[in-house]
């Protein structure tokens, strides 16, 4: 069971060891040597998580796809492959083979860049999410801060978008993802501040640590009343955070054709869809640590549980995105700013209040 | 010299490049979005200036007030205030020289203070936990000029609510 429960953590070691002594050879400095192994290791688990992040897309538009074909009564893909399991790579292979088109009036520039800046700050976040113990990237002790900055940088990549492509349908879509996450960071913050008062830290690893009680079952969720109103504002805002149903007011299709993509194509369009599930990955994941215990669990390993919850949370969302129709967009900004900002407020007010009785009963 | 000091000036010095050639973007675009582009450039290159340098959190903060707030402020700002796709602008006017003066005169006091200033190096590594003692500190020491900092916050917010209204 040890064996299991540590897999990763002891591959990590095991080839830092036999890179040592593969280094050892060259006849360089001690610390020259200490420097050259950590680089190259950095590297490695950069690359680790890249593979694994577009391994878990591959796997997210399947299940997507899959889950809302199932709510829709219909079968959903069912070709290429068992279970049309390898429908993403055939949907990869269409999207590397298309046309790359640029509009003639458009600013060529801008319009290149923002798919990679919607892009890049989703694959930043994962540099310090705790996939299960001690398989953190770096533990920064500001972590959860640094989420939270990192995550609003792709604001700017979906407004340049909407800009860059001289089209009015994108810069309206732009316009409003921009006035959207904006608003939407200030409840999913301030709920974040209500964890972050339970846990007495900001680094998310002490924040899974802090719910290793009962087993591995004291999460802040139970943390009863102040968790369960901190998770519903934590996730819905998170939905608006991510542009997801019923919060898609970006690009909604119906009124926008597809909002601030709608000049993209080919891998540029990919690189949006890509930074969509990334971003709704990391979302979840930050969920699932901040509130559901992060990889804290009985009887299976630590990234069993951390997989586990983040993907309950991610169907959860499929979900709502099935079931809820879509905002309008004057009801949109009231949500944020009249009822889940006042309410994240009083929570925080409240968490501190409750925090010495949660303390005593053992709920924290 | 050690490796790792060998790594820190790499960092700092690809840092400190990538925050000027922002700085020279910001100034030079003729087209005031793409000059806004350069700034974020050059923020998040300080930023990195701040990681290379161990202090994470003034850095997440950088990027966090400078980048996630502030330049989306600008581009809000460029976006409600002259037609988006007008294109290009001059960037020079009839004040060039006052501001050229103005801008010498700020580098020659910030040149003064920073020859001025004796840099004491800490003999002991400050404790990587600082954020308990910034908090503690902004609620004792320094709670005045934190509470104005919110008034005026405050003060600004009303007043764009009353802006906006008319």
């Amino acid at each position: 069971m040890d064996i299991l429960n540590d897999l990763f953590v002891n591959a990590q070691i095991w080839l830092t060891d036999a890179l040592r002594a593969l280094v050892a050879g060259f006849g360089l400095a001690q610390d020259a040597e200490a420097a050259l192994v950590a680089v190259v290791m950095t590297l490695l688990s950069i690359f680790a998580i890249l593979l694994f992040m577009v391994l878990m897309v591959l796997i997210l538009i399947w299940l997507e796809r899959k889950v809302v074909a199932r709510i829709q009564d219909r079968l959903g893909p069912n070709r290429v492959g068992p279970w049309g399991l390898l429908q993403p790579v055939a949907d990869t292979i269409k999207m590397f083979t298309k046309e790359d088109i640029v509009p003639a009036n458009a600013d060529r520039l801008i319009h290149t860049l923002a798919p990679i800046i919607v892009m890049v700050p989703a694959v930043l976040a994962f540099a310090v999410v705790p996939f299960g113990r001690g398989m953190q990237a770096i533990d920064l002790n500001i972590g959860i801060l640094y989420v939270v900055a990192v995550g609003s940088i792709g604001t700017i990549g979906i407004f340049l978008a909407g800009y860059g492509s001289n089209n009015k349908f994108s810069l309206i879509g732009g316009m409003r993802a921009v006035a959207q996450m904006v608003s939407y960071e200030v409840p999913q913050v301030l709920t974040i501040v209500a964890v972050v008062l339970m846990a007495g830290s900001l680094s998310l690893n002490r924040i899974v640590e802090a719910q290793s009680g009962w087993g591995g079952l004291r999460w802040f969720l139970f943390a009863f009343p102040v968790g369960p109103i901190a998770f519903v504002v934590y996730y819905l805002s998170g939905l608006a955070e991510v542009n997801r149903t019923p919060f898609d007011l970006p690009e909604g299709e119906s009124e926008l054709v597809a909002g601030h993509h709608t000049e993209y194509s080919g891998m540029k369009w990919g690189l949006f869809y890509l930074g969509e599930y990334f971003n709704f990955f990391v979302m979840c994941s930050i969920g699932a640590t901040l509130f559901l215990g992060g990889w804290n669990g009985p009887l299976l390993p630590p990234y069993v549980w951390f997989i586990v919850k983040v993907y309950a949370l991610i169907v959860l969302g499929m979900w709502i995105r099935m079931t809820w129709p879509r905002f309008r967009v004057d009801q949109l900004m009231g949500f944020a700013w009249k009822v889940l900002v006042p309410i994240a407020l009083v929570n925080i007010v409240l968490t501190s209040l409750a925090l010495p009785v949660l303390k005593t009963i053992g709920l924290i | 010299m050690s490796t790792d000091l060998v790594l820190t000036y790499v960092g700092f010095f690809m840092m400190g490049a990538i925050a000027l050639i922002g700085a020279v973007l910001a100034v030079s675009q003729r087209n005031i979005l793409r000059a806004a582009l350069g700034l974020i450039v050059s923020f998040i290159g300080v930023a990195g200036i701040y990681f290379v340098l161990e202090a994470e959190f003034v850095g997440v903060v950088q990027i966090l007030i400078y980048v996630g707030a502030i330049t989306i402020l600008i581009l809000f700002a460029i976006m409600l205030t002259r037609g988006l796709m007008q294109g290009t602008t001059s960037g020079h006017n009839s004040q060039w020289l006052a501001a050229a003066l103005l801008a010498m005169l700020l580098f020659a006091a910030l040149a003064l203070v920073a020859l001025g200033t004796n840099w004491n190096v800490a003999a002991t590594r400050v404790s990587s936990d600082l954020i308990p003692k910034i908090g503690a500190e902004l609620m004792t020491t320094y709670v005045l000029p934190f509470e104005a900092v919110s008034l005026l916050l405050l003060a600004a917010l009303v007043g764009a609510i009353v802006i906006a209204r008319e």
